[in-house]
């Protein structure tokens, strides 16, 4: 199509609204972002006190503080912890709706529905099931015949990480289920006729064939998991607000109580500059990893 | 192929899954409809936790719910039904107009434009909370509407997700309209968004459940229940000790009533969306 003057000023046009609200509120603040990170920036400016460029002390406090690492290794752990146990989970769940289940619609339907769920509404839920007279702790007396205690999930250091890990697969599985069971179906049908005419087992056919299909499947799905696990906040903030001693402290919910709360939006830029940093080295590996596939013209 | 004994560990499986993902859920709704405090807190402490009782049902929690006027549920729900709404209709518009020029349109600087909307979806909402709010307190948009939904109106994913979608839809379309005299405007508004509405409905569900859901900036940019979305006022609603589970559950099955109707009406969108997602 020919390529007019007014078509030029046209496409801009078009683009202006899109193109401005994204320089206004992503840009402009992710840029404000780096720049407050070297300087004393107050939520509440005081007149007197004028802000000023402190270099990167705000980024040396927050090394020294040992709040922050502290921070950055349980949410680490957190991800470590959950990406493995959520893919598993998607992908068993995939594989069993992908079989020849009678009403699979239905089942499908049913183990998507924890994603529909509001993580305010989970975590609500959950902390019935986690209290002192919750019902894990009875199954768990149940199991035991008696012989372990009740356990305070959320309060206690060894169990409050695993509490929150089990909750947020829980709820956040059926994704990775249905990434996965798209994964599956576009596995050709003639690799696994190939693979029983050879005589292989289903145990073989799933490590030969179903795996190596999926690794570009497997590869997306850790990825945008590792970061959704770092953002990690919602439900720390509302059960167990870092607590027990910090043991399930987050990157987001440091920014948080520094830049918001304590008011040092300095501190808390520096916070985000530094989670962001993790979020962009997941997504460069996730890119390098993955062989561009989507054809961008 | 499929043994019979296969076939019937399949079925067990499946239905112990069902089970694990349902009980929370019955657990939710159970609580909800009983009316006793303390029934409720010895039930909590065993099976029956996920049943309620025919003698045991009661529309109690659910009546003082909604006569709390220090938390006003419909309002709540009404704030977040206004800003979700806000933010799908006008994103809609305004991500698929730029998306149908950078997939349609030939200008210069084009290409640019579109690593620059790649390279932005990058960037988590998160770590620009902070300067956000100090522009929101520039701008006197602290506790409105507004700072709730202009920042998310222009969103790179939605943008990306439409571009992919236009990139795919014959171009003689276009040319045909050309010929025939339509303008630009024009041919995205009657031939490209009609054709669209798989991936219309993919942005809406994605972006209703990610603002329905919103916590972290509405607990950073509200003070009072004016404003307030339906997630932040059960978070507080919650951690007002001491709990009283049968009016948190009553409240939290409120919460989640509207997005579960449109989840079971529109079923298979929600999990072409969840692709889409995925795909990011």
């Amino acid at each position: 199509m020919a390529l007019t003057a007014r078509d030029q000023k046209s496409a801009w046009m078009m683009l202006l609204p899109a193109l401005g609200l994204i320089a206004l509120f992503i840009l402009l603040p992710f840029l404000m972002s780096v720049v407050l990170s070297f300087t004393d920036q107050r939520l509440v400016p005081n007149a007197n006190v004028p802000t000023k460029f402190v270099g990167i002390r705000n980024y040396e406090r927050l090394w020294e503080a040992g709040a922050f690492l502290n921070a950055f290794f349980r949410t680490a752990t957190f991800a470590l912890l959950v990406v493995p146990l959520q893919c598993f989970l998607g992908l068993c769940a995939a594989m069993l709706i992908n079989s020849k289940l009678p009403m699979r619609n239905l089942f499908r339907g049913i183990y998507f529905l924890p994603t529909v769920i509001s993580m305010v509404v989970v975590a609500a839920v959950w902390a019935s099931l986690y209290q002192r007279e919750g019902f894990f702790n009875y199954a768990l007396q149940g199991i035991s015949f008696g012989a372990a205690g009740p356990v305070d999930w959320l309060q206690n250091p060894y169990t409050a990480m695993i509490s929150l890990v089990v909750m947020s697969a829980w709820q956040g599985f059926p994704f990775q289920m249905i990434v996965y069971l798209a994964g599956l179906q576009g596995i050709s049908k003639d690799l696994y006729e190939a693979a029983q005419i050879e005589g292989a087992n289903r145990w073989q056919e799933f490590w030969n064939v179903t795996m190596p299909a999926l690794r570009n499947t497997h590869i997306l799905v850790a990825m945008t998991t590792t970061i959704f696990a770092f953002k990690l906040f919602t439900q720390v903030q509302l059960l167990t607000q870092g607590g027990p001693s910090g043991v399930t402290d987050t990157l987001v919910r440091v920014m948080y109580m520094e830049g918001f709360r304590a008011g040092k939006v300095g501190v808390g830029a520096a916070a985000a500059v530094v989670f962001f940093l993790v979020v962009l080295i997941i997504s460069l590996i996730q890119r390098r990893l993955v062989k561009e596939e989507r054809a961008i013209q | 192929m499929t043994t019979k004994g296969e076939k019937l560990a399949l079925n067990i499986v499946a239905l112990v899954v069902a089970a694990i993902v349902l009980a929370p859920l019955f657990l939710m709704f159970a609580t909800s409809f009983k009316g006793d405090e303390q029934q409720i807190l010895r039930d909590l402490g065993n099976a029956r936790a996920f049943l309620v009782m025919p003698q045991d049902f009661s529309l109690t929690n659910f009546r003082e719910v909604l006569a709390n006027t220090t938390f006003p549920v419909l309002r709540y729900m009404w704030n977040s039904g206004v800003i979700v709404v806000s933010i799908v209709v006008v994103g809609i518009f305004v991500n698929s107009l730029a998306a149908f020029v950078l997939a349609r349109m030939q200008f210069k600087g084009r290409n640019l434009v579109i690593m620059f909307i790649i390279a932005i979806i990058i960037i988590p909402m998160e770590a620009v909370a902070i300067p956000l709010l100090l522009m929101m307190t520039q701008f006197g948009w602290v506790d409105t509407y507004r700072a709730q939904i202009v920042p998310f109106i222009a969103h790179p994913f939605s943008i990306f997700l439409f571009y992919q979608f236009f990139a795919t839809i014959p171009k003689d379309l276009d040319e045909a309209a050309y010929v025939a005299g339509a303008s630009r405007l024009r041919t995205y508004w009657s031939i490209i968004m009609p054709l669209s509405l798989p991936t219309i409905a993919t942005v809406a569900i994605l972006q209703s459940l990610e603002y329905w859901n919103a916590y972290l900036w509405p607990l950073m940019v509200t003070r009072g229940s004016d404003v307030r979305p339906v997630s932040l006022a059960l978070a507080q609603f919650f951690g007002t000790p001491p709990p009283i589970w049968g009016d948190i559950m009553a409240f939290s099955v409120l919460m989640s009533l509207p997005i579960l109707a449109i989840y079971f009406a529109f079923q298979r969108w929600f999990v072409q969306s969840s692709i889409s997602a995925g795909v990011k």
